[in-house]
């Protein structure tokens, strides 16, 4: 590094590497006024730094927050802080590790949905400060001809994100987000999410059977025909009218274009 | 490249307090108290009228793409001044600056068109880790040096004079061998940036490293100063059971921290003051009463004084 010869370095080096690190002592150099002893004002930084982060995963998981109580979340939290602290001065990208982090966190064991409802909050969060778009309007899809349609290829809107669940994920989440008390949670399906944000509020919801497969063939460019032999491969219960007219309710896709004729339109049948 | 560097510090490119666009009304701050934006307070601020003379933001909560934080800034910035506090520039680092962060604060910058744009004699960053906290630095003819070209490099990019804040510190370094308002002075004259004075941040540094904030104040370049930020702060204890001040934000303004104000007032005139409340955030009539009482003392200043100075008076 360019910067790695000048002789100040030093002083940022060594005040940092405590900051995350309480095994360490407080750095040389550093000190009260007069002969005053600094472990305690050194403190100040470290608890800081350390509470600060906790507190951002807290805003952004609120809901696994509540799942596990304060306590448990807080040194949850303290241990992911130490173990993948931001990179990023911008606190609302922190925690995209914390859903994995979870997964193997032993405490956390007899709770194996609770990675993937801090995944869902995790990207509610992404779609709440991803760009703006207006999404797909019905009539566009509607002023398609039907002999073109197997062919439509569609843009996903910025926000979009899904996530498939071999728990009730999106169940457990949105119980928690709510303010009322969470009863009893009886589902025991695996539940896929869906999010969006059309405008400026995200949604959450469960996908029908195949609707996952569906919009992820979409989401990856492959045409309305081919996503929907996905889907119908994936869950022969896929009901292709109703996931297309809720997938434009929630706003999953920002625009869509006519591939030029191919082998796709023969694979609708 | 250079030429811009130079007007700024020659003081031929100001901050822009009143200068009107074609996409925003003029608004005038000078004089003026304000808050800090909270999103909780956006209805009550709305069914308001005209409560603050302005708001301020942290410009790294407005770093996303788009969504809900833009929608309010937009609908704030059309009746109100916006100024623009960065937090996570990490200017005081001996590093190199994050030029993709800078990038996305000048976009800020131009979107927003900000009264006053303003950062921290602190850093943040070390290395590729992010410590969200505002770190203190060793006062040295290098930290001076690298504090001085991370500012001509914002000032440069952003094309116009940022407002440095005094820092609130509970540690010293040995190698310090300037005095903190002697730094400031340097980085001012050197780079032609302005100054925020926090004066929470006086108060609290002050009983924190045992000095006498009427003799911060003395020794500090006022003349310098376009902005006041005034906030609580709580109390604890060091090792040696002493009172050791924590830079909290999230109470109201302490008694000794306004009778500094009345005394920094006195000495400059009325300078926009901004309440800041970043923790345990009250409901909006408790912050707007903070910043209604800041204007008052404002108002009082103005009657008095019939010369301007600094920043906020420098552009008409």
């Amino acid at each position: 590094m360019p910067w790695a010869d000048r002789r100040h370095t030093d002083f940022a080096a060594a005040f940092a590497a405590p900051l995350l690190d309480p095994e360490r002592p407080t750095p040389h150099g550093v000190n009260g006024p007069g002969a005053k002893a600094a472990r305690s004002r050194y403190g100040v930084y470290r608890n800081n730094v350390t509470i600060s982060l906790i507190d951002a995963l807290s805003d952004t998981f609120p809901a696994v927050e509540r799942i596990v109580g304060r306590d448990f979340f807080r040194e949850m939290a303290r241990l992911f802080v130490r173990a993948h602290p931001p990179t990023s001065p911008l606190l609302f990208e922190y925690g995209h590790a914390l859903a994995d982090f979870i997964d193997r966190f032993e405490p956390a064991a007899t709770m194996p949905w609770l990675g993937d409802v801090a995944r869902i909050e995790r990207a509610w969060l992404d779609a709440y400060h991803a760009p703006d778009a207006e999404p797909l309007r019905p009539e566009a899809l509607g002023a398609i001809g039907p002999e073109s349609l197997g062919s439509a290829v569609f843009q996903p809107h910025p926000a979009l994100h899904i996530l498939r669940s071999s728990h009730p994920a999106v169940t457990i989440f949105s119980a928690n987000r709510r303010q009322e008390p969470v009863g009893r949670i009886s589902e025991r399906a695996g539940e896929d999410a869906l999010i969006t944000r059309p405008h400026l509020e995200v949604f959450v919801r469960i996908l029908p059977p195949g609707g996952a497969a569906f919009l992820m063939a979409l989401r990856s460019g492959q045409p309305l025909a081919d996503a929907a032999a996905h889907a119908f491969d994936a869950e022969p219960q896929f009901d292709l009218a109703a996931n297309i007219a809720g997938m434009l309710e929630a706003g999953a896709f920002a625009s869509v274009a006519i591939n030029p004729p191919s082998h796709s339109e023969e694979s609708l049948r | 490249m250079r030429g811009r560097t130079e007007e700024i510090r020659e003081g031929r490119i100001m901050q822009a307090t009143s200068r009107g666009s074609s996409r925003f009304p003029a608004f005038e701050i000078e004089g003026r108290a304000g808050a800090s934006l909270k999103h909780s307070h956006i209805e009550a601020i709305l069914a308001d009228g005209a409560p603050v003379g302005f708001f301020e933001v942290h410009a790294e909560n407005y770093m996303g793409a788009g969504g809900a934080p833009h929608a309010i800034l937009e609908r704030i910035r059309r009746d109100y001044p916006v100024l623009l506090h960065g937090v996570c520039m990490s200017i005081g680092a001996p590093q190199p600056l994050d030029t993709e962060h800078l990038e996305r604060f000048n976009r800020l910058v131009e979107r927003y068109e900000p009264a006053i744009v303003s950062e921290h004699l602190a850093w943040s960053t070390h290395g590729d880790v992010f410590y969200n906290d505002l770190l203190p630095l060793p006062y040295t003819r290098e930290t001076l040096t690298t504090v001085c070209e991370h500012i001509d490099q914002v000032q440069e990019r952003i094309a116009r004079p940022i407002l440095l804040e005094n820092p609130s510190t509970y540690v010293a370094f040995d190698e310090s061998d300037y005095t903190e308002t002697d730094f400031i002075r340097e980085i001012a004259g050197r780079t032609g940036c302005g100054l925020l004075l926090d004066v929470n941040n006086v108060f609290v540094s002050a009983i924190n490293h045992g000095f006498s904030a009427l003799q911060y104040l003395a020794t500090f370049p006022l003349e310098e100063v376009g902005e006041i930020h005034l906030a609580g702060h709580r109390e604890q204890t060091d090792d040696e059971g002493d009172r050791l001040l924590i830079d909290s934000h999230d109470g109201p303004v302490a008694d000794a921290v306004w009778k500094l104000y009345e005394i920094v007032l006195g000495r400059c005139g009325p300078i926009p003051t901004l309440i800041e409340w970043d923790g345990d955030i009250p409901d909006w009539r408790t912050l707007k009463g903070e910043a209604q009482a800041a204007q008052a003392i404002l108002e009082r200043h103005a009657a008095r004084s019939a010369t301007g100075h600094g920043y906020a008076n420098a552009v008409g």
